[in-house]
């Protein structure tokens, strides 16, 4: 393995431990925007969100009910997520087809 | 700072969607240009390791908490394009699978955070980068000042979405305060994440580093 695949794989090692093990132990307190809404009183204006109910809906896999597994899970399959989503979209925005050989 | 649906109308939201999508159809344009074989994994990395810090909220003040962004760090370590395209990746993933962050809104949130947060940041990081030594350790210092700043930031572009088109009454200048006041203290969390990635990034792998790329150059013809 040449050592950029090395870091890829280490950096990519650290974000599944991160989302799968150490989110747990996250802080459930209101993100900054969340406590000035509620603080000044606009949080009523927020409407449910329109996936409230899906699979994955505030980190956690519905069916779990072991809350350190579920946002565990919920975790990795992001991590993984964004590594295909963001790694076909990079590469595809890489690619210089041919541009050598004009 | 994921804007829910239903905190600013639809007109403004729809206006801040088209800026958006200004910007990353811009972004994609000069990420092309830039990144090549050995950066765009490195990007696609970044994005990766900003949606698992995202999730990691830390306790700020009483009854509050925050997390990391993301903005300054990946402009830092992959350039300013590829990060607010990195930034907008994570966000659409939040938005669509795990229900963070308003679909009405995405534009707004993508403005804060992909565009004002990313730019603001590494804006930061190049003029303090300049007035500081060429070493690693500015480096670092410099990212985690740009990080700062680029929290507070993206609460102002919340506070100017507010002014143009809240649901709700309450006065622009409570607003400003408040966001102001509570995001400079999670930049300080920023700063340290970002400090510290930044810095085992350059410690492992300095070649990777986008915002250290300038000093290796120099270094070299100074040898030579």
């Amino acid at each position: 393995m040449d050592k950029n695949k090395k870091f890829l794989a280490a950096g990519f090692l650290v974000s599944i431990f991160l989302a799968g093990v150490v989110s747990f132990y996250a802080s459930s307190d209101p993100d900054g925007l969340e406590k000035v809404a509620e603080d000044i009183g606009f949080i009523e204006t927020a409407k449910d969100h329109t996936y409230a109910d899906g699979v994955l809906a505030d980190y956690g896999v519905k069916g779990i009910e072991n809350e350190r597994a579920s946002v565990g899970v919920a975790g990795v399959i992001g991590v993984i997520g964004t590594a295909v989503v963001a790694g076909l979209l990079f590469t595809f925005i890489a690619r210089k087809p041919n541009k050598a050989l004009k | 700072m994921h804007i829910p649906d239903g905190f600013i109308d639809v007109q403004t939201s729809a206006v801040f969607a088209g800026l958006a999508a200004a910007g990353v159809a811009v972004s994609l344009k000069g990420a092309r240009k830039q990144l090549d074989e050995k950066s765009a994994p490195l990007a696609g990395l970044t994005a990766v390791f900003i949606f698992a810090v995202q999730m990691l909220n830390f306790p700020v003040v009483a009854g509050t908490s925050g997390h990391l962004i993301g903005a300054a760090l990946a402009a830092v370590l992959v350039g300013p394009w590829a990060a607010t395209l990195a930034l907008t990746v994570v966000l659409i993933m939040q938005a669509f699978l795990f229900a963070d962050g308003g679909l009405t809104a995405l534009g707004l949130s993508t403005f804060n955070m992909s565009i004002i947060a990313v730019w603001v940041g590494y804006g930061v990081f190049l003029l303090v980068k300049k007035i500081l030594p060429k070493t690693k350790s500015s480096i670092v210092m410099a990212a985690a000042i740009g990080a700062l700043l680029s929290v507070p930031a993206a609460a102002i572009g919340f506070t100017i979405q507010y002014a143009m088109g809240a649901t709700a009454t309450f006065s622009v200048s409570t607003v400003f305060g408040a966001m102001v006041g509570t995001h400079v203290l999670i930049g300080i969390g920023e700063a340290l994440i970002t400090g510290l990635t930044v810095s085992a990034v350059l410690a492992s792998r300095s070649d990777l580093v986008y915002g250290w790329k300038g000093n290796e150059t120099q270094l070299e013809i100074r040898h030579g």
